[in-house]
Formats: C-alpha cells, sequence, structure tokens
C-alpha cells in the first residue's frame, strides 16, 4: 500500500525539510566544499595568501611513501576493529539471547561503553596498558612479556584497536540482540527437530536471517573505524610509534593542525570522503546482494 | 512407526501446574487429536512430545523407548507448525531437504524424496520458490513436505489450519488424513476446533484446563461425554443444558446438577403435545438445517435443530418439545455423568 502525503501549500513541504537541509548544508556541504577548494591552493608559510596550484597537492600525496602506508595502516586497524567488535558483539549477543533470568540488567550493563567518549575510552585503556604503571602492562611483566606500545608499532596497534573495538561492541551487541530476537522461534524449532545441533542451526538459519543486521552494522562499523576512532588514537598513540597507527583521518589532523599543511590536510580530506563513498556504493552493490531480507 | 504411551505427564512452570497428569496411549499408525479451548495445556502437552518442552514429571514413551531426556532431532519426529516455521531464505526444495542434509542423506537420495514429496502435495512447480513468494496453503503443504521426507516415526501438528481460511482449512483436512492413512504414521494433532477433531481422529483427547477430561472415539464422544465440559465442547451447537428436570416420574434435580439435550434430539410438536413447552425467541435457518432459539417455562435457554425444509416456528409463538427421555444426559454438581 502506498501511503502519501499531499500538501495544499506549495511551500509548506520545502519548510518541513528545511531543518534537516540546513544541518546537512552547515555540517556536510560546505566544509566538503571548503575542503575541495583548500585542496587545491597552498598557504605561504605565514597563512597570509595562497596560491593556486591545481592537483599539485594530490601529485604530491600520493608520491609520499608516508601517505600510502598510512593507507595500508588505515586498513589493517579498520579491519580489524571492525571484525573484532562485530564478532564479540554477535557472541555476547547469542549468549544475552540465552538468558532469560535478569536479561534486562545484562543487557543495559553490556551498553554501557557506547556513552564513553572515545577520547575517554582512550584513556581508560591508556591507563591500564600504561608501560609503566598500567595494571595490565604489569601483569604481562610477570609473566614475562615486554609492554611498551610507545615503542612497538604492533603493540601500539592492538591498543588502539582493543580500545576502538571495545567501544563499538555495545553497539553492535544491542542491534545483533534485536536481530536475533526478532527471528521467530519456532523456525529455530523447526531447525531443532528437524535435527540441527545448535551451531549448525547458528551457521544455517540463525546467521543467514541476521544478515540484514549484519550488512547494516559491517557499514556502520567501517565507517566508525575510517572516522570515530580519532579520539582513542589522539589519546593512546598519537599516531606513532614510527606513524605505526597514524590513520588517514588521524593523518587529516596532523598534517593540518600540527604540520599546518592546510592545502594537502584538505586533498587528504577529499581522498578521504571518496574513499568511504566508494567503499559503502561497493558494500552496497556486491554484498547486499547476499543479504535476505 | 511407532506407538505413543504418555505416563502421568505433568508440567509445572515455577509453582504452578499447567498440565496436572496425562495417560494416554496411542497405537502404531493411529491419528490422535488433541481437542480443547485455548490455554488447557494441549500445545504445551505436544511440545513435550516433541521435546521443545521439558516433562516436570511422568514419562513419554515412543516405540520402545523413553524419549524424557533426548533432543528433540534424536526423538524421530517431525513436526509441522502453526505458523509453519519455514526457512524463509531457503527455497522450498531447500526447506524440505534440509532435514536429509543434516542426517547425511546422499544427494542423489535427497532429490528422489523431495521430488515424490512435491509431487504427493503438488508442489512441483514451486520448488525454486522462497517461501514469501508461495500462499498461505502452499506453504502449508511445504510445512507437510518438510515433515513427511523425513519419514519419521511420528507427526506432530500444532494447529496446521487455524492460520489458513475457511475453504481452505475444510480442503487442508481432507489432504492431511488422507496423506496420514496413506503413509501410515502415527499422529499426534492439536487443534481447538471441534469439527477438525471430530473429522480427522481415530481418537480424540478433549482436554480442559491441564486435565484430559476424556478419551475417546469421535462419535463415542459425542453420543456419551464423560464430563458437561466435553458435552458443551464437542458439538455445534453445543448440547442444551437444562437446571430443571423435565422427564415425568422424576423429583427435582440435586443442587448444582443438570440435565443435557442434543439440539438434534428435540422435535417440534403442538403447545402441550410434548415433554415441555417452548418459547420461541428467534430462528436461523442455515440452509440444510434450521436452529431454534428460545426459553423453557423454567427459565432454560434451549436450541432445536430442525430440518431446514420445515416450516419455520414465528417469532414469539410457543411451541411444544417432543424428547425422547433415553437421549437425556444427566450430569451431577461436579459436571460428571450420573445415572439419573
Amino acid at each position: 500500500m502506498e501511503k502519501r502525503v499531499v500538501f495544499d501549500n506549495r511551500w509548506l513541504p520545502y519548510l518541513l525539510v528545511a531543518p534537516q537541509l540546513l544541518v546537512t548544508f552547515v555540517f556536510f556541504f560546505w566544509p566538503a566544499g571548503q575542503a575541495i577548494y583548500q585542496s587545491a591552493f597552498i598557504p605561504d608559510p605565514f597563512g597570509l595568501k595562497t596560491q593556486f596550484v591545481g592537483f599539485g597537492n594530490f601529485e604530491y600525496l600520493f608520491g609520499n611513501r608516508y601517505y600510502r602506508e598510512s593507507f595500508l595502516t588505515t586498513a589493517v586497524f579498520s579491519v580489524l576493529v571492525t571484525v573484532s567488535a562485530m564478532s564479540f558483539a554477535l557472541w555476547l549477543a547469542v549468549l544475552a539471547d540465552r538468558v532469560i533470568k535478569g536479561s534486562s540488567a545484562y543487557r543495559t550493563l553490556l551498553i554501557w561503553p557506547y556513552a564513553v567518549a572515545p577520547a575517554i575510552a582512550g584513556v581508560l585503556w591508556l591507563f591500564m596498558f600504561n608501560p609503566f604503571t598500567g595494571i595490565i602492562a604489569w601483569m604481562l611483566s610477570q609473566m614475562g612479556y615486554v609492554w611498551n606500545h610507545n615503542l612497538d608499532g604492533g603493540q601500539a596497534m592492538a591498543l588502539v584497536v582493543a580500545a576502538s573495538a571495545w567501544k563499538q561492541i555495545s553497539y553492535n551487541f544491542l542491534f545483533f540482540l534485536a536481530g536475533l530476537q526478532a527471528i521467530p522461534k519456532s523456525v529455530i524449532e523447526a531447525a531443532a527437530i528437524d535435527g540441527a545441533s545448535f551451531w549448525r542451526r547458528f551457521w544455517t538459519i540463525v546467521f543467514p536471517l541476521l544478515s540484514p543486521t549484519t550488512f547494516f552494522l559491517l557499514v556502520v562499523n567501517i565507517i566508525y573505524a575510517f572516522f570515530d576512532t580519532f579520539g582513542v588514537i589522539h589519546t593512546i598513540t598519537k599516531g606513532g610509534p614510527e606513524q605505526s597507527t597514524t590513520i588517514l583521518v588521524y593523518k587529516v589532523f596532523s598534517d593540518g593542525f600540527v604540520g599546518q599543511d592546510l592545502g594537502s590536510s584538505a586533498a587528504q580530506s577529499v581522498v578521504l570522503l571518496l574513499l568511504v563513498g566508494i567503499l559503502t556504493v561497493v558494500q552496497f552493490r556486491f554484498i547486499e546482494r547476499r543479504v535476505h531480507y | 512407526m511407532a506407538e505413543i504411551k504418555l505416563e502421568a505427564i505433568r508440567k509445572s512452570y515455577g509453582r504452578t501446574e499447567v498440565i496436572h497428569g496425562i495417560d494416554a496411549e496411542i497405537s502404531d499408525g493411529e491419528f490422535i487429536v488433541i481437542v480443547g479451548p485455548s490455554g488447557c495445556g494441549k500445545s504445551t502437552l505436544l511440545r513435550m512430545v516433541a521435546g521443545l518442552e521439558t516433562i516436570t514429571s511422568g514419562d513419554i514413551r515412543i516405540g520402545d523407548r523413553v524419549v524424557n531426556k533426548l533432543e528433540p532431532r534424536e526423538r524421530d519426529i517431525a513436526m509441522v507448525f502453526q505458523n509453519y516455521a519455514l526457512y524463509p531464505h531457503m527455497s522450498v526444495f531447500d526447506n524440505m531437504a534440509y532435514g536429509l542434509k543434516i542426517a547425511n542423506v546422499p544427494k542423489p537420495e535427497i532429490a528422489s524424496r523431495v521430488a515424490e514429496a512435491a509431487r504427493m502435495l503438488e508442489l512441483e512447480p514451486y520448488l525454486d520458490r522462497k517461501p514469501r513468494q508461495l500462499s498461505g496453503g502452499q506453504r502449508q503443504r511445504v510445512a507437510m513436505g518438510r515433515a513427511i521426507v523425513r519419514k519419521p516415526a511420528v507427526f506432530l501438528f500444532d494447529e496446521p489450519l487455524s492460520n489458513l481460511d475457511a475453504k481452505l482449512r475444510v480442503q487442508m483436512r481432507l489432504e492431511i488424513k488422507a496423506l496420514q492413512r496413506k503413509l501410515g504414521v502415527t499422529a499426534l494433532y492439536v487443534t481447538h476446533d471441534q469439527v477438525e477433531a471430530m473429522t480427522l481422529a481415530d481418537r480424540m483427547i478433549v482436554m480442559n484446563a491441564g486435565v484430559a477430561e476424556q478419551v475417546g472415539a469421535p462419535l463415542d464422544v459425542y453420543a456419551n461425554p464423560a464430563t458437561l465440559f466435553v458435552a458443551g465442547f464437542i458439538g455445534s451447537p453445543p448440547m442444551n443444558v437444562l437446571s430443571h428436570e423435565i422427564r415425568q416420574g422424576r423429583g427435582p434435580l440435586d443442587p448444582g446438577a443438570v440435565i443435557g439435550i442434543r439440539p438434534e434430539h428435540i422435535d417440534l410438536v403442538a403447545p402441550g403435545a410434548g415433554l415441555i413447552d417452548l418459547d420461541v425467541a428467534f430462528c436461523e435457518p442455515l440452509g440444510a438445517e434450521t436452529l431454534v432459539h428460545g426459553v423453557t417455562a423454567a427459565g432454560d435457554k434451549l436450541v432445536v435443530r430442525i430440518d431446514g425444509e420445515t416450516s419455520l416456528p414465528a417469532d414469539g409463538t410457543r411451541v411444544g418439545l417432543a424428547i425422547d427421555p433415553a437421549r437425556i444426559l444427566a450430569f451431577d454438581a461436579a459436571g460428571r455423568r450420573s445415572e439419573t
């Protein structure tokens, strides 16, 4: 059935969508336009005048080894964050779905990390893993493992991935749990009668029926890993050591506001914008086909 | 192929007991219908046989095994659910083949067994479709197909027809009966519809509030209801219940006791010529028959079923009721059948 609202007044519909359009314009189109505009200029060292360079900033970027390495870092980082945040959340949701007594208490507790700001989450994990005072770093040293993410790039990556994933697990958990509870119980029972064990039921019935949720979360998590993890990285590693945790969005910040190279920073923003756009289109085109709504 | 034995089955949720000790023996190939109003525990009983609910006490035997602690898949049963519970992301073929794939049946045999079931259920043109592309009746058939390809010892049906429209329900009812006869599989069928129970059952279990009120062949139960509840539940319109004695030469009824008479065991005669008189309130002509509703002089409501071609008494007139005293059933104050 089609539901349509017909407005008598010509301007009322425009007036009603205006607030949303205004927000989108001010916070998306305007800065995006500025980024595109600035990406074609380089400012002088004192910021007094700018010089038009066309695609010069882009040419310089792709010739830069650190920038190309940042792509790889971002890929590793976002895959690790997305996969660990989603799989751990799914595991928790499956367990919580089986709990009958006190399930609302579990759910409430599991949702809490989502309310923590990224920077706070970063500091939280930093305290635990501080090489000199952190409790977990101390425990690891008791077991003979030296933890110092200020020196070891691999450890730094592991730490920012853990902190970023931890924060996102709550969000994913909520959606997975809702998805699981939307699967009709009788379908699972039918599979049980058909002879499927718990894991068989999970992989052949539950997981496919959960695919709309999984797909949605995949898109959201990748975007989260690309952008919202800035606070975590900024508080824990500042992109180091040796740029081993400098993901693209962090490089935009550090080149622009630390390195004061606004032209390059703007060019990087444009690249990032295109990259996420393409990634999302790819996800919708190729993965969504396998989703059963 | 198996017999089922229920021995003193009880079910409690916490302190609330919902099934109060049910005994039944079902022989191999028998079609048993569990019938009762909603909330009487009939679905719970079926789900206990299926292994989807735990048994608080008592034993369930399928064949010669006690299955109390067995998983559903170890019980050699198949179940058809009220909402069909088809796997929405699988084709009709895959829905039917799912159980066989899990049992590691070789592929050619899966194909032939599914094809045979599809032929039997006239599902051949739809094997590639998804459940959402099918009509209610077709989904129902797929659910049946999924049950029969596995060749289980027992079929369990949980109100399988209640989501269908009236016409389809009658048609599917006949098909289920024919299919069960053909396959000779023991079947346990739960419904709240007494017409389904009457038409399908070899024997039926009439349940009320967690108790089996009566177990017996449909016509026996109809003719000889063991309790007032059964008398009222089986038969439409239900048995007339009168709180005043109408038979001659008998004293008044004990307090709380009643007598019952089926609407079709009453004939209309001239006022004063029958056992009692009835003030006609209104008539419901249904074509083949007509239901005459009225009130007796003692104030009991009463329905008479007469042939559809008899001329109808006008509303507000008084008619006499001829009743064979032998057809009158007596119930004591507790609702059980009594001799007097």
